[in-house]
């Protein structure tokens, strides 16, 4: 699935009216891997988020598999997210109280798939991250390095097209974030998209494709200047 | 394609399960609140189901009383006026008392004459128990020695003025100058208050010594229930067909809903008193939910990420609010059925609980739930999901 921003700008509404982008044009094509590189407020994270309709633009259309998202409903929209979309944040956002595999199954709670279906597919993703033996297991009680692994496996559950990841390792150390990259990575052998937005160098040399802002706007691309 | 239903309400109660104290409390305070609106109803229902019971059994009763002349003075009835009521065919039973004028009675000749307690005396006769369906607290009613012998009966508020409370061979009162012999203690007659604080005497004792000549000063009848407006009708005539104008017929029945009307009126203050707790509750939910998505942001930040409408964040919310609000709601519907039980109990009334109260109930608890859910879930849904997501 492609994903291409024509003209993008975002501009937050007072007090704080900061342009977190200004003009972006990018077209990301199926199964690439892009790490988004940047500064801290170089708006990075705005536009993983314009990437994954989590936010609209002030300005410039957003266009998904060709169709322009700007005219969509928040139906629309959310069912996008549900059916083609997973999202990895820095802090993982687990249901503490939820079993390991209930978290991975709420992935396609918003699908409308029956509960055994559901937890059916999260053990296979939990599978996939390696983590099979932990599904009993609250969220809670499991390591830094587990949560985000249970959490990818949560974008993944659903066989997303695109997957989008932000800070995923921020949180982890270097050798459980190696880990995670080599997951995320490994993700793309197929069709799915992945973009990940990174600090680390590492990281962003595992993926075939860095693009590096710099106060809201695009100064590199590896695509276009490599 | 939407979430399924089980999952609603699964997803609905996740702040609950993980807030169990706030949970408890918050359910607590709706609870409180629809316990003592059941309770309220459920009391209210009980005593006036005893009410009821008695209105079914004396609104067939009727008393004619004497009436007065301009210038203040009674008329008593004629003293055939018995025997013409007894004829009209509906009539089952017909008891008469005759206001005995200007006698007192007195525990004893030493209290001074103008003490009379407020206590009067009437003539009466055997056919006033089953008239009055009245019972003997103690002793015996007047009976055919009574006829010519000083024997009374005292009413149940005359025997509490006098100070008795037990009866033996030597209990006399002074009455009308001489000591008679109290023979028995009436029961509360609540459908006729004026036996209460009364002493009866035998219209034989009264014709002789005191002149009464068999003039009733009113006069108790049960008629046939389907019967009763006819007969009131006729009575002023049968009574006193040279006087009719002069006799007032009662359905002493009206005192019986003269009280249910005031417990009515009780009730819907109390009713007003249950609502503003509720309120009070519905106000301490709304509250904790708003703090709830506020400490939940990135939990709706997150369900928007993987598809979850706004809809389907306000629904979880507003569902959220409605169940704690019912569970509030089913504790208190059971605290107050079991209060009205208990309250019942203590008073010896019959166990009444309106159907419409439970669920009454029920529904306030979820309908305050929906009310004041309603705010925290539009904010919820209205939490913008990259600023959520960003922000913890």
């Amino acid at each position: 699935m492609s994903l291409e921003l024509r003209g993008v700008s975002k501009t937050y509404p007072p007090p704080t009216a900061v342009t977190a982008l200004a003009d972006i044009d990018l077209l990301v094509g199926t199964g690439e891997t892009v790490a988004i590189t940047g500064a801290s407020g170089a708006g990075k994270s705005t536009l993983l988020s314009i990437l994954g309709t989590l936010e609209r633009p002030t300005t410039g259309s957003v266009r998904i598999a060709g169709v322009d998202t700007s005219a969509m409903s928040d139906r629309e929209l959310s069912a996008l997210r549900a059916w083609h979309l997973g999202f990895v944040f820095q802090q993982f956002f687990l249901l503490d109280r939820l079993s390991v595999l209930d978290n991975v199954a709420t992935g396609l709670l918003y699908r409308g798939m029956p509960a055994a279906l559901r937890r059916q597919r999260a053990a296979d993703a939990l599978g996939r991250v390696g983590l099979s033996g932990r599904r009993r297991h609250r969220a809670g009680q499991l390591s830094g390095g587990e949560r985000q692994r249970v959490a990818i496996a949560r974008a993944i559950v659903g066989g997303p097209a695109v997957v989008l990841a932000d800070e995923p390792t921020g949180n982890l150390d270097s050798a459980t974030g190696e880990g995670i990259v080599h997951l995320l990575t490994s993700l793309a052998d197929g069709d799915t998209t992945v973009i990940v937005i990174t600090h680390n160098a590492d990281v962003a040399g595992a993926m075939s494709r860095r693009i590096h802002l710099v106060d809201g706007r695009i100064v590199r691309d590896s695509a276009v200047f490599a | 394609m939407t979430m399924r239903p089980a999952d609603v309400v699964s997803v609905s109660t996740i702040g609950l399960r993980a807030r169990r104290l706030r949970t408890t409390l918050s359910a607590l305070g709706v609870a409180v609140a629809i316990a003592a609106l059941v309770a309220v109803l459920g009391v209210a229902e009980s005593a006036k189901a005893e009410l009821l019971t008695q209105l079914g059994a004396q609104g067939n009763l009727l008393a004619v009383a004497s009436g007065q002349t301009f210038d203040g003075n009674p008329t008593p009835l004629p003293s055939t006026a018995p025997a013409m009521i007894r004829r009209i065919p509906p009539v089952r039973n017909v008891t008469a008392v005759g206001n005995v004028p200007g006698v007192t009675v007195r525990r004893t000749a030493a209290i001074p004459a103008v003490q009379t307690g407020g206590i009067n005396v009437m003539a009466a006769d055997g056919s006033l128990l089953s008239t009055l369906s009245a019972h003997m607290l103690r002793g015996r009613f007047l009976d055919a020695t009574a006829e010519h012998y000083p024997e009374a009966v005292l009413g149940y508020a005359a025997a509490r003025a006098l100070g008795i409370g037990t009866l033996d061979a030597s209990t006399q009162v002074y009455l009308g100058g001489q000591y008679f012999t109290v023979v028995g203690i009436l029961d509360q007659v609540a459908i006729a208050p004026e036996v209460d604080i009364a002493t009866l005497i035998s219209f034989g004792i009264a014709n002789s010594r005191f002149g009464l000549d068999n003039h009733p000063s009113r006069i108790y009848l049960r008629a046939d229930p389907d019967q009763v407006a006819a007969v009131a009708q006729v009575l002023a005539f049968t009574a006193s067909p040279d006087e009719p104008e002069a006799v007032q017929v009662r359905r002493p029945s009206d005192i019986l809903l003269a009280r249910i009307a005031a417990k009515n009126a009780f009730v819907g203050l109390f009713l007003v008193l249950g609502g503003i707790a509720l309120f009070v509750a519905g106000v301490g939910i709304a509250n904790i939910m708003v703090i709830s998505v506020l400490e939940r942001r990135g939990e709706i930040g997150l369900r928007r990420a993987v598809g979850a409408r706004r809809r389907d964040v306000a629904a979880q919310f507003l569902l959220e609010s409605s169940v704690l609000a019912g569970l509030g709601g089913v504790l208190g519907v059971a605290l107050g059925v079991l209060a009205t039980g208990v309250v019942a109990d203590l008073q010896d009334d019959p166990l009444v609980i309106p159907a419409v109260a439970p669920l009454a109930g029920l529904a306030a608890a979820l309908l305050v739930g929906a009310l004041a859910g309603a705010y925290p879930a539009a904010r919820a849904a209205r939490v913008a999901p990259a600023e959520a997501l960003r922000t913890l």
